[in-house]
């Protein structure tokens, strides 16, 4: 048992850190590190640079641009790019619907999509979750009737995120309505650009528009954008949930965020003394960054692990735990950088086109609240915290 | 990095697993506890059998060359089956002093007896007024010839009633809490001047209070200088004590789900229901994250640098109090009237889980140092 990394590993992370400080632009990482909202043309950039030396598919198949590294490697990629505060590339096409093109896709799809994916020159969303089928997915309602060579889509999906940005969008369908709800479901490629399909931006509490609802209203859709075998998209959807495991903890943005917090509440001041210098606050601090350690270490088990042949490929019921602990950690710094800022979370900035007030309070301020408030949503995405339960019940502790 | 054990400690966990199994039940717990010396000298025989006395030792000293990991396997067995033999006084504590402290020719002098389950040590170092100060020492050593007198009274011993040898810290210079002028020495624990109280402590093991009058002893190191020893050994017995925390976090764990399957009300097992099993699985979560910070801790206990060292230990610590309180509570809870009877085995993990995260600095006063050293995280 060695728990610390080897000369090699040593080596990769060096080369991925010097790699991601100095390569991105620093005002990309800057505005990451201040926990601003990042354009759609300033996460192009990053993800263009990355993959122009081959950093943005890594965990892909290798005839696709992936690299075969080891799941150590990887994992030292995902922290060292979080740390560096690289806006990672889009989830949608590097994890979710590029693997499953690659694994399910015909060859046409790959040649289309693959590497325009990796790329970030087709902005892909997800069209799983509608109005009534949250966490009960499986019970979506959107159809998808064969007509000739196109598939007729009628619908709508729902917390879309960054669909005015997309391209194209990826949705479970229901094409068999007679069978058992998960036996019925398509996995189905759409243009966004396609009549009858129209984004309406739903306000998150944070005052931001990130997420939206996608209607669909007599989509004609060319039955060559079918991936895979009709009436198999939730064994699709299930290796795509699967595909994304031990990035889910984002422990490298904790660690990121950890270290602003310390230096914002060092410029503070509590009475004769920087607030870095109470005692409770720094105790508060110091019980995060033990949760967050042991998290990483967690983590880590789960990647050895990964390492071993009978785990490869299968999704770990250990990843809920990283879901359960990373969203509480990551939602906990967010309640201690609000405290650090202390009175000046109160002014709320509107967005006004074209207005050039300046910000109320210091200038770190203005985020603090509307992360707090954007990212309760992280214990809610990706299977609730209350399905990880679930899936912990079931699969590891056996009720 | 590697979470692999080697073929050599996948032997040793597995004869120290099967022995447990087969020897450590609940209720042959309860004879050995029994027992005039409130553990059993058959089950210490055994242990010596299969090589668990002398683990920490090298080879040369007459051990087996075992280092953190190894000593962490036999900690979480010890856990799991609350293990009641002074496996932690004499191999784990003293043996990390013994280590760091002793010549060589105390070493032969003292290993092949404690090796052969001969020799029980004691590491009598808590006072009354010291809490977990390891250099808040008022216990006087004087020079006499080649030797030294001992004077002073020394509290919390664990296992010190069955002690053959006693390390005990002492001040031959410095006032009362200056890191400066503390030494270890070995007293033999039927010296004259030397006084002995057994009493049964919470979780069922023994200790005592000892009383010393100018009782001989024979320096183990520098006699002004052996804090920063005692801080290495010291950070050495919380990494081991974490790993026996997880193994009594695990057995509460296991039960407490299997209570859950099997304990039938309103028709069903009280498992099916959702709240319960979250609540399960948040103990499980804790778990892991207890399990992961004692990994931790077994892997920097070797580490030189004496602050990081520490950090991580006071993080471990925290760590394992708080996930073993949660985990603990919780299996009591979940396990209704039966979880705090005598007659069942999981509200004595919870009493043992409980002196473990009060002993050797508590959880505030972990979460309090490692707030006051910055964190692990620079800025």
């Amino acid at each position: 048992m060695d728990l610390s990394f080897n000369a090699e590993e040593i080596a990769f992370r060096d080369r991925m850190r010097e790699f991601f400080t100095t390569e991105i632009p620093p005002a990309i990482r800057d505005q990451v590190q201040r926990g601003e909202h990042v354009s759609q043309e300033q996460m192009v950039t990053a993800q263009r640079i990355l993959n122009a030396h081959g950093l943005a598919v890594p965990h892909w198949p290798v005839e696709w641009g992936g690299h075969d590294w080891t799941p150590v490697q990887l994992y030292i990629y995902q922290d060292e790019m979080q740390q560096a505060c690289v806006p990672p590339p889009l989830g949608f096409n590097t994890n979710m619907v590029g693997p499953v093109i690659a694994q399910f896709g015909s060859e046409a799809q790959k040649k289309q999509f693959l590497a325009p994916t990796a790329n970030l020159d087709i902005w892909w969303c997800q069209g799983f979750s509608e109005p009534g089928a949250g966490s009960d997915l499986a019970s979506l309602r959107t159809t998808a009737i064969r007509d000739g060579d196109h598939y007729v889509v009628n619908g709508q999906k729902t917390w879309t995120t960054l669909a005015q940005y997309a391209d194209w969008i990826f949705c479970l369908v229901r094409t068999d309505t007679k069978v058992k709800k998960q036996e019925g479901i398509s996995f189905l490629l759409i243009d966004m650009k396609a009549p009858g399909v129209s984004v309406r931006p739903i306000q998150t509490i944070d005052g931001g528009i990130e997420v939206n609802e996608v209607w669909f209203d007599e989509v004609r859709v060319p039955a060559e954008n079918l991936v895979g075998e009709e009436n198999k998209g939730w064994d699709y959807a299930k290796f795509l949930l699967g595909n994304e495991r031990t990035g889910i903890a984002r422990v490298g943005v904790s660690k990121a965020r950890i270290r602003r917090i310390k230096q914002l509440a060092a410029l503070e001041r509590v009475g004769d003394r920087a607030m870095i210098d109470e005692p409770h606050f720094r105790e508060r601090v110091a019980a995060v960054e033990i949760e967050l350690k042991a998290l990483e270490m967690t983590q880590l088990r789960v990647v050895a692990d990964e390492h071993k042949q009978e785990r490869r490929g299968k999704p770990n019921p250990a990843s809920s735990i990283l879901k359960l602990k990373g969203s509480e950690i990551q939602q906990a710094t967010t309640e201690l950088l609000m405290d650090v800022v202390g009175p000046y979370i109160l002014p709320y900035d509107d967005h006004e086109p074209g207005s050039n007030e300046p910000p109320v309070g210091p200038d770190y301020a203005a985020e603090a609240a509307p992360t707090y408030f954007n990212w309760r949503k992280i214990s809610i995405y990706g299977g609730s915290n209350e399905i990880q339960r679930n899936i912990v019940a079931k699969a590891i502790l056996g009720f | 990095m590697d979470f692999d054990l080697s073929d050599e400690q996948r032997l040793l966990k597995d004869s120290v697993d099967r022995m447990i199994l087969n020897r450590y039940g609940f209720e042959a717990r309860k004879g050995y506890r029994a027992a005039p010396e409130g553990w059993s000298r058959e089950i210490w025989a055994q242990f010596a059998d299969i090589g668990l006395l002398g683990l920490p030792f090298t080879e040369a000293q007459g051990g087996f060359g075992g280092g953190p990991v190894d000593t962490a396997m036999v900690m979480e067995a010890c856990g799991r089956a609350l293990v009641v033999e002074p496996y932690f006084a004499t191999v784990v504590a003293c043996g990390a002093l013994l280590r760091h402290a002793a010549s060589e020719a105390q070493l032969e002098a003292l290993v092949p007896g404690i090796a052969a389950g001969e020799r029980v040590l004691a590491y009598a170092q808590i006072e009354r007024q010291s809490r977990n100060s390891l250099n808040d020492v008022m216990t006087r050593a004087e020079r006499d010839g080649d030797g030294w007198r001992i004077t002073g009274d020394k509290s919390l011993v664990l296992h010190g009633d069955s002690a053959d040898t006693l390390l005990v810290t002492a001040r031959t210079a410095g006032e009362h809490r200056e890191r400066h002028g503390i030494g270890l020495f070995l007293v033999q624990a039927d010296a004259p001047g030397v006084t002995r109280r057994g009493y049964p402590t919470q979780d069922g093991m023994r200790a005592a209070e000892i009383n010393l009058v100018n009782a001989s002893g024979e320096a183990l190191g520098d006699p002004a200088e052996a804090l920063p020893v005692l801080e290495q050994a010291n950070d050495e017995m919380l990494a081991a004590l974490c790993a026996e925390a997880v193994g009594v976090m695990d057995a509460m764990h296991a039960m407490t789900v299997d209570y859950m399957k099997t304990r039938k009300q309103f028709g069903r097992a009280i498992g099916d229901n959702q709240a319960l099993q979250h609540r399960a699985v948040d103990m499980y979560v804790s778990l892991e994250q207890a399990r992961s910070m004692a990994l931790y801790a077994t892997m920097m206990a070797s580490e030189p640098d004496a602050l990081e060292r520490q950090r991580a230990m006071h993080a471990a610590k925290v760590q394992i109090g708080r996930s073993g309180r949660h985990i603990g509570q919780e299996a009591v809870q979940l396990h209704g009237g039966i979880g705090v009877t005598m007659e069942y085995a999981v509200g004595h993990h919870f009493k043992r889980m409980t002196m473990i995260e009060r002993g050797f600095g508590d959880t505030d006063s972990h979460l309090a140092a490692l707030a006051r050293l910055g964190g692990l995280i620079a800025a």
